[in-house]
């Protein structure tokens, strides 16, 4: 077999709750549809989710802890999807492993699963404390995700000042939760606000969709059953990006159509 | 500025929240990325204007220092009009006596966000007041802000955070 690089990804945003395991979830299984074998690490060993969102919270039978114990070996630990066999997940371990764990541990992790696997998506926990300096000390690149609300671009601007002191590149953002009909009321952030701020380039743009919810509840997430809503499109053109496919972004002012967006267009046409 | 906040300021009408938002965001962000906290800021300020007040009178009323961000690269912008040069440091009783005036004024309504007068130029006034022997000049002085152009000087420096 060619040698090959493993991308080591990490999904981060600062804030807690705008989307990162969601979006960790629907980008593993997009990318595994693809034929992109990729594993993904929960690194949020305090609140681990990852398996939840993935509907294998029940098939977990070692964790990270006992591959870096030593105890089992890495296949033990992970994972296999059964729709998606590319896809496997290592799971979190219990959360007094915070007290111990390491930046060297995590590097050893994703050094175990290079040789299998094209891609490893890092979900990192919220904050940016010792559990965000474990992931980051993992990856060579970086997702930041954030919503259209000043909380979580604040925070996502922090993070991505600390990745870059950790010579993560590239970084790239993705937009979640963007609801079009405030956006074009201007009672939203717009995308270009969100990008300028942030100055990063964006990789995805998500619309606010309940389907994400019924998803979750499923633990099936979007991307799996080839669902026509808004989202499981956006989280599979993310994939699509992040493999080098020039996919383009939607414009949320033309998400409205007709008069209404049109008027709305007008109306946020600078004039000095 | 975008056709709707026209409309909505002409209107009296309370303008878009994203408009707000963006502003408000851009604000905290310049001091977050700086990692200078408010009384750092404003010590720096206060020095800064110690230090170019010894060359030239500054308008205080106008003095604006504050950090902007662009492209993540925040910057300390000092917005400093200048009334007038000062004569050669050579304590010239002339243009001590119309700093000490302006301290005067500003010192009265006090405005928290005025910066202290300096404490440099504090001591100046105490020297140049027993020298003045006119009591009329001062305020003559003050009245008339000279014929020297007011400039403004923008100087700016980046911050490496």
């Amino acid at each position: 077999m060619t040698p090959h690089q493993t991308r080591n990804i990490l999904i981060c945003s600062g804030k807690g709750g705008v989307g990162k395991t969601t979006l960790t979830a629907n980008l593993g299984i997009a990318l595994a549809r693809q034929g992109v074998r990729t594993a993904v690490l929960d690194a949020d060993f305090g609140l681990r989710n990852l398996d939840l969102l993935l509907g294998l919270e029940n098939r977990i039978v070692f964790t990270a802890q006992e591959v870096l114990a030593g105890s089992c070996r890495l296949e033990q630990a992970l994972v296999k999807h059964k729709q998606e066999p590319n896809l496997a997940l290592l799971p979190a371990g219990n959360p007094r492993m915070l007290e111990w764990l390491k930046p060297e541990d995590m590097q050893a992790i994703v050094a175990m699963l290079a040789p299998s696997f094209d891609v490893v998506l890092i979900d990192c926990p919220a904050g940016i404390e010792d559990g965000f300096k474990n992931a980051v000390s993992a990856a060579q690149e970086a997702i930041v995700i954030t919503t259209p609300e000043v909380s979580a671009v604040r925070d996502a601007d922090r993070v991505i000042g600390l990745l870059n002191t950790h010579g993560i590149k590239p970084i790239q953002l993705v937009l979640n939760r963007v609801r079009p009909k405030m956006m074009a009321n201007q009672e939203m952030l717009s995308v270009n606000d969100v990008t300028d701020i942030l100055a990063l380039p964006l990789l995805g743009l998500v619309v606010e969709d309940e389907q994400v919810i019924v998803s979750t509840n499923r633990g099936e997430p979007l991307t799996l059953g080839g669902s026509r809503s808004p989202a499981a499109l956006a989280y599979s053109n993310v994939a699509r990006r992040l493999q080098g496919e020039d996919v383009p972004l939607p414009d949320p002012a033309k998400m409205g159509r007709g008069l209404r967006a049109k008027l709305s267009r007008l109306i946020k046409t600078k004039i000095f | 500025m975008t056709l709707r906040d026209t409309i909505t300021r002409l209107l009296g009408l309370q303008r878009a929240s994203a408009t707000t938002a963006r502003e408000r965001l851009q604000l905290v962000l310049a001091h977050d990325r700086s990692d200078l906290n408010p009384e750092l800021l404003e010590q720096m300020r206060r020095e800064i204007l110690e230090v170019v007040s010894r060359y030239v009178e500054i308008d205080f009323d106008e003095v604006d220092v504050s950090l902007e961000t662009e492209d993540r690269v925040t910057a300390l912008v000092a917005n400093l009009p200048i009334r007038r040069a000062k004569a050669v440091v050579q304590p010239g009783v002339k243009a001590n006596i119309s700093l000490g005036v302006k301290d005067a004024e500003l010192a009265k309504p006090d405005a928290p966000a005025s910066p202290e007068p300096g404490s440099a130029s504090r001591p100046e006034v105490e020297t140049a007041s027993p020298t003045t022997t006119e009591p009329g000049q001062p305020a003559a002085e003050a009245l008339q802000p000279g014929p020297t152009a007011e400039s403004a000087s923008r100087e700016s420096f980046q911050n490496l955070s």
